[in-house]
């Protein structure tokens, strides 16, 4: 069944993008990820534009988000205040980040940048990943490891401007989750992905929250930004396609359910491994493409930009 | 036969005049009524390319008579807009844009239909007079380059133009019936550019065209597709707001649908 896309200005076959979605949602709700990095590079391989497939994939996160924030406010697992500071920094960020996108795509350096922000991102994290998830598997053959120290105390918990959340049962500075937060968000705006598996670890290491915090805390920041994005991207790049939202919503959301049922027959370090090998594929698959020389040299940019 | 066709053609228009219903009617009417003036009428079979929810690309059969022997060509071209062409090199191993070349206008659509080939018909003059033919087709460019250069960009846009289907790759066929009567198929792609088209068709005789005839056709995007567009052109803020508070209450149903599950 093909389903013409308003804003892309494109037919595409709505089963293919359903399935998409589906696929994805499953991923996201077995990894508890957004799921936004397989997302967009996949909209890419089936013809999307770059620019509209990290605008829409903004939209699309947001009902994502919002869905899964309320499973985990029914738990009391969000802690506000901490998510409201984070969101301060993330709407600056988003805006500072779409902002450089027009500027990027006038220069016609986006699809560029995307990719690299991806390979960069999407490695480094998923490499890291690789690595700790195999060494727990191999410690947990040979369970004699020691447990490291609680708290750590670096440079960057000296800042000023220190806050206490009470929730989170932390005191440090607000410029710590403010700046977290600002990265995220413009990691939304460009790469078009809600940023959890960046925001996910610095929440944990960078300001030792309570791991059963930061899923449903990051999640809540996600939303606001991502509405952000979306209403940015909407208003000065005309990139969302509400229509291509939706498909991927309705397969994100289905997927999801069958994802979060798959993920408890599953090991903690065993679904890291497996989610660390897609990202790292993902990041290779895009790196190959940067190096490797493209069919047509040329390209072509509608309008005056 | 055709004689018999035009010959009682202007009673049948009387009897018709002011239904908008049977506005196709009419037209041929008008047709019948200017053949006598006009050494070559031709028309199309719909005006209107609607582009749907479930558009996935459509035919349009254009028609006419001439007033004798001779060849005939379709040229149709969509609205002219700039196009940037942009030209990847390696940098530090990767591949990225470097040079643009900006052309101001650029058909977004492009094909030509014959009843014969071309160069069987006129000479170079009178192609580049009439544009017609892809290396016929006028780009004029915003900048002064090498001619090596702009031909490199020049074949670069047309070739990325005819793998979206846009440009044709060669040239259509315009098929006689009879000595008088033509008819071409016209095929517009999923991704034809939304705008105002031109549908040219030129009589060809002894080496040069005596005639041509312009018809103008309009793509445009209809229902929910069209609002959607011209909704996120006209007011991108409110767009943006929608689109954020649906995403909100969608995933806010989803949510709340599953907490049973």
């Amino acid at each position: 069944m093909q389903v013409y896309l308003p804003i892309a200005e494109m037919s595409v076959n709505a089963l293919l993008v359903l399935g998409m979605g589906w696929l994805v949602g499953f991923l996201s709700g077995m990894f508890g990820v957004g799921g936004g990095f397989l997302m967009t590079p996949l909209l890419i391989f089936i013809g999307v534009p770059p620019a509209i497939a990290v605008g829409t994939q903004a939209n699309q996160l947001v009902a994502a988000s919002v869905s899964g924030v309320l499973a985990h406010w029914r738990r009391g697992n969000v802690d506000v205040k901490l998510g409201v500071v984070m969101l301060a920094g993330g709407v600056v960020g988003t805006a500072v980040g779409v902002w450089i996108f027009g500027i990027l795509q006038r220069l016609g350096q986006i699809d560029i940048a995307i990719t690299l922000s991806y390979v960069f991102f999407l490695g480094t994290i998923g490499g890291m990943m690789l690595v700790e998830s195999s060494r727990a598997i191999l410690r947990r053959r040979a369970p004699t490891a020691k447990r490291g120290k609680l708290h750590r105390h670096i440079w960057l918990h000296g800042l000023p401007f220190k806050m206490r959340f009470q929730r989170s049962k932390l005191y440090i500075s607000a410029l710590l989750p403010a700046g977290i937060g600002a990265v995220g968000g413009m990691l939304v705006a460009i790469m078009g992905i809600g940023g959890g598996f960046l925001l996910v670890p610095a929440m944990i290491y960078l300001l030792n929250m309570p791991a059963g915090l930061v899923a449903g805390t990051s999640l809540f920041q996600i939303i606001f930004t991502t509405a952000a994005a979306t209403l940015l991207q909407a208003a000065t790049n005309q990139t969302v396609d509400a229509m291509l939202a939706l498909l991927l919503l309705i397969g994100g959301v289905i997927g999801a359910q069958f994802g979060t049922r798959a993920s408890s027959r599953l090991r903690g370090e065993t679904a890291r491994l497996a989610l660390s090998t897609i990202v790292v594929a993902v990041a290779l698959k895009l790196a190959w493409d940067l190096f490797s020389r493209p069919d047509d040299l040329f390209t072509l940019t509608m309008g005056v930009r | 036969m055709m004689a018999a066709w035009t010959k009682c053609r202007p009673t049948r228009r009387l009897a018709v005049q002011g239904a908008a219903a049977l506005a196709g009617l009419l037209l041929g009417g008008t047709v019948a009524a200017t053949v006598w003036a006009q050494q070559l009428v031709a028309d199309l079979s719909s005006h209107l390319i609607a582009i749907t929810t479930g558009f996935t690309g459509t035919e349009v059969v254009l028609f006419g008579t001439t007033d004798g022997p001779g060849d005939v060509a379709i040229v149709v071209t969509g609205p002219r807009a700039p196009v940037t062409v942009r030209r990847k090199q390696r940098v530090a191993g990767m591949w990225m844009n470097t040079d643009s070349v900006r052309f101001d206008q650029v058909p977004s659509f492009y094909t030509v239909a014959v009843s014969r080939p071309l160069d069987q018909l006129v000479g170079r003059p009178v192609l580049e007079r009439q544009q017609l033919g892809l290396p016929q087709l006028q780009l004029p460019v915003d900048a002064t380059l090498p001619p090596e250069e702009l031909a490199a960009y020049r074949s670069a846009l047309i070739r990325n133009k005819q793998r979206q289907g846009l440009y044709a790759i060669s040239m259509g066929q315009v098929a006689f019936l009879g000595e008088r009567l033509f008819r071409t198929n016209i095929y517009f792609p999923a991704n034809v550019p939304t705008g105002l088209y031109n549908v040219e068709a030129l009589l060809i005789r002894d080496g040069d065209v005596v005639s041509a005839q312009t018809t103008p056709l309009v793509v445009s995007k209809i229902g929910f597709s069209a609002e959607v567009s011209d909704f996120a052109r006209n007011r991108p803020v409110i767009y943006g707001v929608a689109a954020v508070l649906g995403a909100i209450a969608a995933g806010w149903a989803a949510g709340a649908a599953f907490r049973r599950v």
